[in-house]
């Protein structure tokens, strides 16, 4: 069971009128390494793993919504009005013709959100490895939206979700350490 | 010395086509080098916490566009 609370978890300020950006931002929204794979991976992920680690994949998938509806709500505020010419100006016309102005899970070519972005093998050091990787592929895509933006209000925003990718990954490894088993022992050869 | 951000030199050729970039840069962020989070690590205040991203100082690395002025942020 989920509770809502309905405001974001950062404030998302855009300052310019700019759809182009929603085209780049739209790869976090439905791409491979996007916050909607990210959270479907981790709550999927999260029934077949040792029990030690359940707690923090449940609280880490569900992070990763609130970090999709921030995302959802920069593409909006980008694209709610533009016009036809606008989209087709920022490389959205193909966009435009499917979807008018609404969202969709897609990347930032257009392609179409598909599950075998992300997988579940059952094995628990495979699975978390994933995970960390998906962290890492995250943080850099983060990267590389800040360097195609200028607009520093809405830079803001993505640098706050970046530093989230950081500690997500960051207790992705401790949950390895966790299942290796080694925690605080003492090695005696 | 101790950095969050590495850089290496990648051949540049006098055939090149464009300019070459003769230093490139890649992130190495602080959760690679922690292993287990050690106990009594310095924290931000939770007001400073929430706009950071992350409670602990040590794992605070925020990423500046190379041409973006920066704005907000908590100075390190």
């Amino acid at each position: 069971m989920w509770i809502y609370e309905k405001k974001l978890q950062y404030p998302v300020r855009v300052s310019t009128c700019n759809p182009t950006l929603a085209k780049y931002l739209v790869e976090q929204y439905g791409g491979a390494d996007g916050e909607l794979s990210a959270a479907l991976r981790y709550l999927n992920q999260r029934y077949s793993i040792p029990d030690k680690v359940i707690g923090l994949l449940t609280d880490i998938g569900t992070e990763e919504f609130a970090h999709l509806e921030m995302i959802a709500t920069m593409i909006y505020k980008l694209t709610k009005d533009a016009t036809p010419e606008m989209m087709k100006a920022a490389g959205l016309g193909d966009h435009y013709a499917i979807h008018d102005n609404a969202l969709y899970y897609e990347n930032s070519s257009g392609v179409p959100w598909t599950a075998s972005y992300i997988q579940a093998k059952g094995d628990p050091i495979a699975d978390l490895y994933e995970d960390i990787a998906a962290e890492e592929k995250a943080r850099a895509t983060y990267q590389w939206i800040i360097n195609l933006s200028d607009d520093p209000d809405l830079n803001d925003g993505l640098r706050f979700l970046r530093e989230r990718e950081i500690i997500h990954s960051q207790r992705f490894r401790e949950a390895v350490e966790i299942l290796k088993d080694e925690q605080g022992k003492k090695i005696f050869f | 010395m101790f950095t969050l951000y590495k850089t290496w030199h990648p051949i540049a050729s006098p055939f090149d086509p464009c300019k070459p970039i003769l230093e490139k840069t890649y992130s190495t962020p602080p959760n690679i080098y922690m292993g287990f989070q050690p106990p009594n690590l310095p924290q931000f205040s939770p007001q400073e916490a929430l706009r950071a991203g992350t409670l602990w100082k040590p794992f605070y690395d925020p990423y500046f566009n190379p041409f973006e002025k920066a704005k907000g942020g908590i100075p390190r």
